[in-house]
């Protein structure tokens, strides 16, 4: 069957990816800029459709705990929500990361700190990258910088969550979600009819009862199932690091930029090219694990990298970890939901690395 | 008198007048000598096998005294966060329909932090059973006071006995969610007699059965005791909880479905 | 080939849904399109804007502050985005309760009053379709035909009946469209 061609905003794709991918049931909340998401499973009616769940919670505590539920059952569920939203939700991701249920969680993200404004954001990457919630955990983070990318993550997600029982983040933000973009959209996959063995399906005379749970009061254990995370973290690291290159072959300066900010980027270096400056942009696909093996490799033959994100700073952390000071790096982003301008971006390149403008 | 020999004669399956039932597994229980959260978990377990629910069931326990319901239950069970029990068992029921899904949960976990998400799951009406082992007090962190707490009643966070000026009445959560749609039978029993054993679980036998027939949310509330929070012998807690509590939270049904009133 | 267009006015003049039909149509000529509204509240009674992006080639940002074409409904947005076009661009308003008009000189300068002519011919529901029909007249990187396949393709069954009434507004859009003044 071929792709079907859309003009969808973000949250759409997100919503009508999941029903087409076979996802077994949604749990959300309202929340600007994401509820499109939950609008549109609603009136796109998929229990009809697929015997997909849809369901509004009272709250984001009671969705993030919904979703444990049905992923203990081995089921593809997953929530939505946006910035504020995701914080309160991080009680319920941490035992999901810790009973090693397979999820899907998509932040799309706005400016904060506390009610913050609705307007874009990347200032959520600390707590999607570094755990978010208790405990030593990490999440699998994507960043779409699409709408194309919002409807693809959903299946890519889903496979990655199964393949290594860990929840994974779509980290979006508002631009990317209420913009609309031409998507192809997949075929329908039918809902799983299989279930892993760990699920909590009902104990069969075959099989010991299945038990999920993030709980070992003996202290050994606890830290032998840590290790085992790590492990498993360290796999992901080796595995699963996915990134785009663009115009770095010949360039001395390179961009670091996610999401919106990497379609911005895009833009900066066409217009600094224009220029007579060679700039490059390397944009991660995947924010945990972390591009840091190429963007070592490509300190060795660069002047300086220039690290962007819609946040104070935090991105540029990683960068400066894996550059491991061979070249300078900075940081430029704007804040409170401004987003950054190519224009800016370049000024800001010259002005920090060339000088003058 | 027959001489010694007889003891192989008497342990014969037909001699045989009670049993342990399969679905409790041979663990040795972490509860308190007393308590009776064993005594829930039995007929729990008891009617699990009677009812021939072993394989379809899948139990939440809370966080509590109960989190380890996994250890003594051979049945499928997840282990939910503090208070969103009712949420897990949603996701669990909404996604296979034609599972047995209980939640059981102590009171500062049901009707303190998870307030809403209990509220919330009658409301809706989730074909669930929700056992709600209510004794007044928060009892695996070491016996604070409870949202529960009965008046006067001393715990570690209420030394001098609960004060309800400053710090709140009990919550009576079961007559709470007994005004709501969703639920569909609503009782409170206790398990201190074997003739309130034998009620209780009577009850929740029925709350078994109407899930059977997707009626909608079953709330049964145990009164219970808990000697080492109250610091009581067992023997003097259950007169305490007959004296003291079941005043403040009466045995008996709150909500009774239609087709029972007539009977 | 890529323009970059801002389309603003009240709320309720159907501004997103003008750039809805805009990106439609391109879709329709197998072209790269972005959509991208200021969101929000402020939508909610006050000023609402559009950010629609065309292209032969794949888009790069799709937040950007300087346009090729600006569509303006309303004085407020007028204020707002006339400095915003680049220069040699175009701008194309309806005079309808303006009172400071355009007044850059480094751009050229349209005129469609849609608002006076829906009034007229009694089809205020298709106003952003009369000021959809002049962009048309004065950048004609989107063809009607294509509009109307992509009002085919995107509008449920039941509104079908409605396409030759947009049909009409787009053409009379090309006809009342009127220089002010050219770069």
């Amino acid at each position: 069957m071929e792709k079907e061609l859309r003009l969808m905003k973000g949250n759409e794709a997100i919503a009508e990816a999941a029903i087409r991918a076979g996802v077994d049931g949604y749990f959300g909340y309202p929340i600007t800029p994401q509820s499109e998401i939950l609008e549109y499973l609603m009136e796109a009616n998929p229990y009809e459709r697929t015997g997909m769940v849809v369901l509004q919670a009272e709250s984001e505590i009671a969705a993030i705990n919904m979703v444990y539920g049905g992923a203990g059952c081995g089921k593809k569920v997953m929530t939505s929500s946006s910035s504020p939203g995701i914080s309160l939700k991080q009680e319920g991701i941490s035992y999901i990361a810790g009973a090693e249920l397979p999820c899907l969680i998509v932040n799309v993200v706005r400016a904060g700190p506390g009610l913050g404004t609705i307007q874009p954001a990347q200032s959520d990457y600390f707590q999607s990258v570094k755990g978010g919630g208790h405990g030593d955990y990490h999440l699998i983070v994507l960043a779409p910088a699409s709408v194309q990318d919002m409807a693809d993550f959903v299946e890519v997600g889903f496979d990655l969550a199964f393949k290594y029982r860990n929840p994974v983040l779509i980290l979006s933000d508002g631009a990317i979600g209420q913009m609309m973009e031409k998507v192809y959209l997949k075929p329908y996959i039918p809902r799983s009819t299989v279930f892993p063995e760990w699920a909590t399906t009902g104990k069969t005379a075959s099989r010991e009862r299945n038990i999920i749970t993030s709980l070992d009061l003996d202290p050994d254990g606890q830290e032998d199932f840590n290790h085992k995370l790590q492990a498993k973290y360290d796999d992901i690291k080796k595995n699963e690091v996915r990134f785009e290159e663009f115009m770095c072959e010949d360039a001395e300066y390179i961009l670091i930029a996610y999401g919106t900010s990497a379609r911005v980027c895009q833009k900066s270096v066409q217009i600094a090219r224009g220029q007579g400056i060679r700039v490059g942009l390397l944009r991660p696909i995947t924010l945990f694990p972390f591009p840091s093996v190429r963007i070592s490799q490509l300190a060795e033959k660069v002047k300086g990298m220039l690290s962007v994100e819609m946040s104070a700073g935090q991105m540029v952390e990683d960068v400066l970890l894996a550059v491991n000071g061979k070249v300078p790096v900075r940081h430029f982003g704007r804040m409170g939901g401004i987003v950054t301008t190519p224009d800016e971006v370049v000024d800001t390149l010259k002005t920090l690395f060339i000088g003058g403008k | 008198m027959k001489e010694a020999t007889g003891i192989k004669e008497i342990i014969k399956p037909e001699n045989l007048a009670y049993q342990r039932t399969e679905v409790l597994v041979d663990n040795t229980l972490s509860y308190c000598p007393g308590c009776g959260h064993g005594t829930t978990h039995r007929i729990l377990a008891e009617l699990i096998e009677e009812l021939g629910l072993q394989s379809t069931t899948i139990g939440v326990s809370p966080v509590g005294c109960s989190v380890l319901l996994y250890h003594y239950l051979d049945v499928d069970i997840q282990q939910a966060a503090h208070g969103r029990a009712p949420a897990v068992a949603t996701a669990i029921k909404r996604l296979l329909p034609d599972s047995f899904v209980f939640t059981y949960q102590g009171d500062g976990d049901l009707a303190a932090i998870g307030t809403s998400e209990t509220i919330h799951a009658c409301n809706r009406g989730e074909n669930i059973l929700i056992i709600f082992v209510n004794n007044g007090i928060y009892g695996m962190t070491g016996g604070q006071m409870a949202p529960t707490t009965i008046p006067g009643m001393k715990s570690s966070t209420s030394p001098f006995g609960r004060d309800v000026k400053t710090m709140g009445n009990p919550l009576k959560m079961t007559d709470i969610v007994a005004t709501l749609d969703g639920t569909y039978y609503v009782t409170r029993q206790s398990v201190h007699t074997p003739a309130n054993v034998r009620r209780a679980k009577k009850a929740m036998r029925k709350a078994i059965e109407y899930q059977k027939l997707n009626r909608g949310t079953c709330f049964v509330e145990i009164v219970s005791n808990c000697p080492s929070g109250w610091k009581m012998t067992p023997v003097e807690s259950n007169k305490w909880m007959e004296a003291n509590m079941f005043p403040y939270y009466p045995l008996g049904d709150l909500k009774v479905p239609s087709e029972e009133k007539g009977k | 080939m890529t323009e970059e267009i801002i389309i603003a006015g009240f709320g309720g003049q159907g501004v997103l849904s003008m750039g809805k039909i805009m990106a439609y149509s391109a879709v329709m000529q197998d072209m790269e399109v972005s959509w991208m509204p200021a969101y929000g509240p402020e939508m909610r009674g006050g000023t609402a804007n559009v950010t629609v992006i065309i292209s032969s080639e794949r888009i790069s940002s799709p937040i950007i502050r300087h346009f090729d074409t600006a569509i303006i409904l309303n004085q407020q947005s007028l204020d707002k985005f006339e400095n915003a076009i680049k220069p040699g661009g175009v701008l194309i308003y309806d005079g309808n309760g303006i009172t400071r008009h355009p007044e850059r000189k480094d751009i050229s300068v349209y005129r469609v009053d849609a608002a006076e002519e829906a009034g007229r011919m009694n089809m205020s529901k298709v106003f952003n379709m009369i000021v959809l029909g002049g962009f048309i007249k004065v950048r004609p990187i989107i063809k009607i035909e294509n509009v109307i396949k992509g009002l085919k393709k995107s509008l449920p069954e039941r509104y079908h009946n409605l396409i030759p009434l947009n049909e009409k507004a787009l053409i009379r859009g090309e006809e009342i469209i009127r220089e002010v003044r050219l770069v």
